[in-house]
């Protein structure tokens, strides 16, 4: 077992499980948005898809890894504005339009990437870092952590960011309350279906950015069906962390060494096939839900549509 | 979406106005083009997408007609009919029951796995009914055994099913990759895959065609579904559950017995339609293959009102779209996931045209109450409702 310890296997463990994480930090963040305005959105992993696609698209063409970023913004918003008519604005089923942004998600990107680069998608170069100075030259930990994109710091910053504006602006409270009683909220003089298309929009940008994320520094390419699942699994962190911005980030983390232990484990002598260790995040949060659940909250009015003087 | 048309209903009666009940034919007629509309609606905007990338549509659909149906087509459409149904007919117990069983891949894939791993080594050396009844069961075991944890986690805490059953779907994809790669791995070969049936202990086919006695099988299973979904007092009691889980445990009704059937039945309809995919048409089972028909199916369930005999002209029609469709892309350049898209085209006009329906006070929604009610307190340990 001593492979395990080496200072390589730990570096790559560490480097790779951020790198994986931050695509499922950003899009779990938004989904806690939409989640406490009352909005569940299973279309996350299509938002995805066309935000690491457009953005894939727009650091290619652009060359730009930050046009690149917006683009992948764009891309989660396109969704997101699907999901924000239908869904907010009719009031239609939640789960039946996320299916099928997921479905239109996963199709449309591969026929794109088809006409466009006739199949194979160009690589991208690697982004450039930012060192913190002095920290990053911490053995080990140093250069895998602090030496990292400058959206990887951002992005911690958006955690401390939404922790506040869900605890301490009206913003926030509005959300809660689009989700716990949106009745109470509309009576209050705030239109509920603002409050949860802002929500929707938010989360459809923050996945395309996630996404975006996953293409370009993930990756460097765009590959169809490239999310994997991370979509869902999202769902699931936004879940288990009861919508808390710094628990979020925490279970991001967890998940990101589940899904980069398979890489990093090739620095060590062990040996385990890929397709086992690929279980990993799954069986986690199965067994998370088994032992969690019942410490779970989510809004009442989850997935119910909000009509004014409705039932 | 019921309460409102009650209501309306009932405040025009209360008004003393004369209920203009519609006939029969107007009322069926309504239904009809509720459900054909978005269909034709989709592949009217999937054509405009093709022209936007420089694709003839019109081409294009003649071509899924000509590969689909013309010129022997049809057996193929009929042959892909099979897998779809059984889907489709697992599908549709659980919506009744309002549950969400969306781990379909991984329930297919679990007994397709073990189906083409044990296959060749039973049916050469077994009677052939004994081989396949053994076979069957043992897929269709397994579709039901991958819906076992999500259950009895629904049924006893009350656990978002949506969520359970995906990642049972992806620990079941992951799983039958693991087997195909390890231990039914065919030595003899290169990539990854099992070894294959030998060609003529596959499922007999009909006649000089090559259509194979399991779309029979999935036809007859239709029957025996629609039968007891229609006329049983199992179909009754999930129909009761999708409707309204408070009413459902009022009237005495076992909520954990009905989740946790109507559940097992979906799996193992599910693993059946493996079973029959395998032995009637494939053969074999390579690494990292996943048809993903649940996905397609979805919106054809909803479209035919969770009926389980509306449900097949719905999937003909699907099997004809990807069977021709498969090709006709490909001769276009386009790659199959362009199905993808026109199947989340037709989920879509369907939410739309649902809404405008429901403004316009036509017929019954696609979705049970209940299958909202199963979102309202997902995560959460539901007191009430047990």
């Amino acid at each position: 077992m001593n492979g395990l310890l080496t200072q390589s296997f730990l570096t790559a463990l560490i480097a790779g499980s951020i790198v994986a994480a931050v695509p499922l930090m950003f899009t779990a963040l938004g989904e806690s948005v939409s989640e406490r305005a009352g909005v569940l959105n299973i279309g996350l992993e299509g938002m995805m898809l066309l935000g690491a696609f457009l953005g894939f698209l727009g650091a290619y063409e652009l060359h730009s890894m930050w046009l690149g970023f917006l683009a992948g913004i764009a891309g989660g918003l396109i969704g997101a504005v699907v999901m924000a008519v239908l869904s907010v604005g009719m009031g239609l089923d939640q789960i039946v339009v996320g299916i099928a942004i997921t479905l239109a998600g996963e199709g449309i990107t591969s026929v794109l990437l088809q006409a466009k680069f006739k199949g194979t998608s160009p690589g991208l170069g690697n982004p450039a870092t930012v060192a913190i100075p002095g920290l990053s030259r911490i053995p080990v930990l140093g250069h895998s952590v602090f030496d990292q994109p400058l959206l990887v710091y951002l992005g911690v910053g958006l955690i401390g960011l939404m922790a506040w504006v869900f605890r301490s602006t009206t913003w926030g409270l509005n959300l809660r309350a689009a989700g716990e009683k949106p009745e109470a909220l509309d009576a209050a003089g705030v239109s509920v279906l603002a409050v949860r298309t802002y929500a929707v929009l938010t989360t459809g940008a923050l996945a395309g950015l996630g996404g975006a994320y996953l293409a370009i520094v993930g990756a460097g390419t765009f590959t169809p069906f490239m999310t994997q699942g991370q979509g869902f699994i999202a769902i699931v962190i936004a879940m288990l962390a009861r919508g808390k911005p710094l628990w979020v980030g925490v279970s991001s983390f967890v998940f990101g060494i589940c899904l980069s232990i398979a890489t990093a484990l090739q620095l060590t002598n062990i040996n385990i096939s890929t397709d086992v260790i690929n279980l990993l995040p799954f069986v986690a949060i199965m067994v998370a839900l088994v032992l969690f659940a019942r410490g779970n909250y989510l809004p009442p009015a989850l997935c119910q549509p909000y009509v004014r003087g409705g039932k | 979406m019921a309460l409102e048309t009650e209501t309306t209903a009932d405040a025009a009666l209360a008004a003393g106005a004369p209920t203009a009940e519609p006939s029969r034919l107007v009322r069926w007629w309504r239904t009809a083009m509720r459900s054909l509309a978005p269909v034709i609606l989709a592949l009217i905007a999937g054509g405009l997408l093709m022209l936007a990338l420089g694709r003839n549509p019109v081409s294009f659909y003649v071509n899924v007609w000509q590969y689909g149906v013309a010129s022997g087509g049809w057996q193929n459409s009929a042959v892909l009919m099979a897998p779809l149904l059984l889907i489709a007919l697992g599908l549709i117990i659980v919506f009744r029951a309002g549950i969400w069983n969306l781990g379909y891949d991984g329930q297919y894939l679990m007994g397709a796995a073990l189906v083409a791993g044990l296959g060749p080594s039973i049916l050469p050396s077994w009677p052939a009914p004994l081989a396949y009844v053994v076979l069957f069961l043992v897929a269709g075991g397994t579709g039901a055994l991958w819906t076992l944890l999500p259950a009895v986690l629904k049924a006893w805490y009350d656990i978002n099913e949506i969520i359970t059953t995906l990642m049972m779907s992806f620990i079941g994809i992951g799983v039958a990759n693991i087997l195909v790669k390890g231990p039914f791995q065919d030595p003899t070969v290169n990539i990854p895959q099992t070894r294959t049936i030998p060609f003529d202990k596959m499922l007999p086919d009909l006649g000089s065609t090559r259509v194979h006695i399991g779309v029979i099988i999935a036809l007859g299973a239709v029957i025996v579904v629609h039968y007891a979904l229609t006329r049983t007092s199992f179909g009754l009691r999930l129909q009761v559950l999708g409707a309204n889980p408070r009413t459902a445990r009022h009237v005495g009704i076992n909520l954990r017995r009905v989740i946790v059937t109507s559940f097992l039945w979906s799996g193992f309809l599910v693993g059946i339609a493996a079973a029959v995919d395998i032995l009637g048409l494939w053969a074999y089972v390579r690494a990292n293959w996943n048809p993903a028909y649940g996905d397609a199916v979805i919106p054809f369930v909803f479209l035919a009102r969770l009926n389980a005999l509306v449900v097949v002209p719905f999937i003909a029609f699907y099997a004809v779209l990807s069977t021709g469709g498969d090709l006709a892309a490909q001769q276009v350049n386009l790659p199959t996931d362009f199905l993808l898209v026109l199947v989340a085209l037709i989920l879509l006009f369907m939410t739309v045209i649902e809404y405008l329906g429901r403004r316009r006070d036509m017929g019954q929604s696609y979705l049970s109450p209940g299958l909202k009610e199963a979102l309202r307190h997902p995560l959460v340990r539901r007191r009430s409702a047990q």
